[in-house]
């Protein structure tokens, strides 16, 4: 990561072209696709017939158009939660999912289901973001207790972490007999995504936003402390800048569609393998992958076993989990 | 002596268990109990030993099956067994034939697997670990897949067949776990010396004279069906082994497996039974003791981790 930023010759450059042209048209195919996908008669034909069908249009206004944005919204923001965590930590495995961020976001939420089950869904994600915050707070602590810093030992003690998270918020909700609500929110699905229901995500598309002004700084940041201390940068600011876009990023996702695990580990590594480590360069990159990713993903969800749906969840823990493992074992990866 | 020691204490805590706190008929209530403990030997037992042997046989004290993704494949077979015969068959087929195709599959995968990633180049014990977390990930979200794939009744099959809890284990299950954990036992017996040459290096035990990889496969597979056996009993229990191994280390205080390996079973007996007393007497819930030891196990696994990355 720390390795300074090199310009590409033409050729490859006009490559690079390629695959972003590529990943733009995967991306405006599949959005329509996607709008286009379900058990109801939505089709161009059904909205062209202007006559009584206004049901069709009823449907594609309140479920499926919202239902595709928010699709659109969650895959570009952890894909870029994912990406500043790197930069942050200085390690390309580490995303809210591995570092035991979203089991402390998903912990808040428990907590709000039992003291405040009122609260509306807004106070609900900023609690869970409040969690959001003390993970990756407690995560960054522990992480510098580690005096080796060794590449894959990082997300493996994030994971840990995560894991005596979540057993605790299991045990929690056994003894609350909330177990069941607790499987059925924080699994990651789209299903019940209407409008109304999912506004709160454009909040982490502004992160997006955040992160895009202020990728420069996160890349100084990813030469370390002392090197973004020299050229003059506010390391604990931008350090802070950082843990409220993963928190925020997370905690919304969360309230809205679950645990969408690994998108933020495996998008920034394959934008890096294509182009390299520029941060600023990436954020476009990342955000459209990661949406085209998760676009894909849900499509199969909702046809895999047609007309029901399995949860989205699922198909990313494969795809993700199966990328990670390639990532770690390829030959030439850093992590031997 | 120290094994003695221990012995000691798990009667005691054993009879504690059986005899105290009788609503009704005590032959009744023993008869009852008496499951669960026979249960948590079998899990002991296999848990412990597989898990000592195979920290012997990968030169470390952090990775287990469990770890690596054992038992998640477990889980994935039982469900793929459901899933391509249906659960008719799967019930209405005959279960020692079952049994016996299940631990051929998880057997011949294990090896397959470990030979892959314990048989090349030596990888850092970290990437391992990392790897064997993420492909239990993996295999996990496979069985979940397949498992909403299933109609619901198919479902109900597999979810009987993964949760199998300690309190209430199924006799013609106990007993099949048994005899296959006391059959992984027997073989294992002869092989004890062997693995005490084993815990000084693969280069040193060649040079003294031992067929490694031989060996070393036959090992992985006792620890397989060892493994396929307790699973296949109690669901998934991530951290138990890596607790009770470690515990036995520092008990005996010797990696002779002579020492080690009874102790690790004797400990798990403590965890088990021990934890099951306090939790169902002393805190009155008693389906809860996986939850904590995944807790206080995670918590632990973590310290090892920090403790390794110090040196």
């Amino acid at each position: 990561m720390s390795t300074p930023t090199t310009y590409a010759p033409t050729p490859v450059r006009s490559a690079r072209t390629g695959v972003g042209v590529v990943i733009g048209a995967a991306l405006v195919l599949l959005a329509v696709a996607s709008v286009f996908t379900g058990v109801s008669d939505v089709t161009p034909a059904s909205l062209l017939r202007a006559d009584a069908d206004s049901h069709a249009q009823f449907l594609l206004l309140v479920s499926r158009i919202p239902r595709t944005v928010a699709v659109l919204l969650v895959g570009a923001s952890l894909g870029i939660a994912g990406l500043i965590m790197q930069m942050m930590v200085r390690n390309r495995f580490v995303e809210p999912s591995t570092t035991g961020v979203t089991e402390f976001a998903t912990l808040g939420m428990l907590g709000c289901i039992i003291f405040a089950p009122a609260l509306p869904v807004v106070g609900k994600a900023g609690v869970a973001a409040v969690f959001g915050l003390v993970g990756t707070w407690v995560f960054l602590q522990v992480i510098k207790a580690i005096p080796v810093r060794q590449l894959v030992l990082v997300p493996l003690v994030g994971i840990m972490l995560g894991g005596v998270v979540g057993a605790f918020t299991t045990f929690i909700a056994y003894r609350m007999d909330l177990l069941q609500s607790l499987g059925q929110w924080a699994q990651g699905s789209f299903a019940s995504v209407m409008a109304g229901r999912y506004e709160l995500l454009w909040l982490a598309g502004a992160m997006v936003v955040v992160a895009w002004v202020a990728a420069d700084r996160f890349s100084v940041i990813g030469l370390g402390e002392d090197f973004a201390t020299n050229l003059g940068l506010n390391y604990r600011r931008v350090m802070a800048v950082g843990m409220v876009v993963i928190a925020v990023i997370t905690a919304t996702v969360l309230a809205t569609a679950g645990i969408v695990p690994f998108l933020g580990l495996v998008v920034p590594n394959v934008v890096s393998l294509i182009i390299g480590d520029n941060c600023r360069r990436a954020i476009p990159w990342v955000a459209g992958l990661g949406a085209v990713f998760i676009l894909a993903c849900d499509i199969l969800a909702r046809v895999v076993r047609f007309p029901y749906e399995i949860p989205l969840s699922v198909i990313v823990g494969i795809l993700g989990a199966g990328i990670f493992l390639w990532l770690l074992l390829r030959k030439g990866s850093r992590a031997h | 002596m120290r094994l003695a020691v221990l012995g000691c204490a798990v009667v005691l805590l054993v009879a504690t268990y059986l005899l105290t706190d009788v609503p009704g008929s005590l032959a009744f209530a023993v008869k009852i109990r008496g499951m669960t403990v026979l249960a948590m030997l079998v899990v002991s037992i296999a848990v412990g030993t597989s898990t000592v042997v195979f920290h012997t046989i990968t030169a470390n004290r952090i990775l287990t099956p469990s770890i690596m993704g054992f038992d998640a494949f477990y889980g994935l077979t039982a469900t793929a067994m459901v899933f391509f015969l249906g659960s008719a068959a799967f019930l209405n087929a005959d279960a020692v034939t079952l049994w016996i195709g299940q631990v051929v599959v998880m057997v011949a995968f294990s090896v397959l697997l470990f030979t892959w990633l314990f048989g090349g180049k030596r990888r850092s014990l970290h990437l391992m670990l990392l790897v064997g977390i993420v492909l239990g990930t993996l295999l996990r979200a496979l069985a979940e897949w397949m498992q909403r794939m299933l109609d619901p009744l198919d479902f109900q099959v597999v979810t009987d067949a993964m949760f199998a809890s300690l309190s209430r284990p199924d006799e013609t299950l106990l007993m099949l776990t048994g005899a296959l954990v006391v059959a992984g036992v027997v073989a294992l017996i002869p092989l004890l010396r062997i693995l005490d040459v084993l815990t000084l290096g693969e280069s040193m035990a060649v040079g003294l004279g031992i067929d490694h990889r031989r060996v070393v496969m036959g090992l992985f597979a006792i620890v397989s069906v060892m493994v396929a056996a307790s699973t296949s009993m109690v669901g998934p229990i991530l951290f138990f082994g890596l607790i009770v191994a470690n515990l036995a280390y520092s008990y005996v205080g010797s990696f002779r497996h002579r020492f080690t390996l009874p102790a690790a079973v004797g400990l798990g007996m403590v965890c088990l039974v021990g934890g099951q007393l306090v939790l169902e007497r002393i805190f009155g819930f008693g389906g809860a003791l996986a939850m904590i030891i995944e807790f206080a196990g995670g918590l632990f696994f973590l310290y090892l981790v920090l403790r390794k990355g110090a040196r």
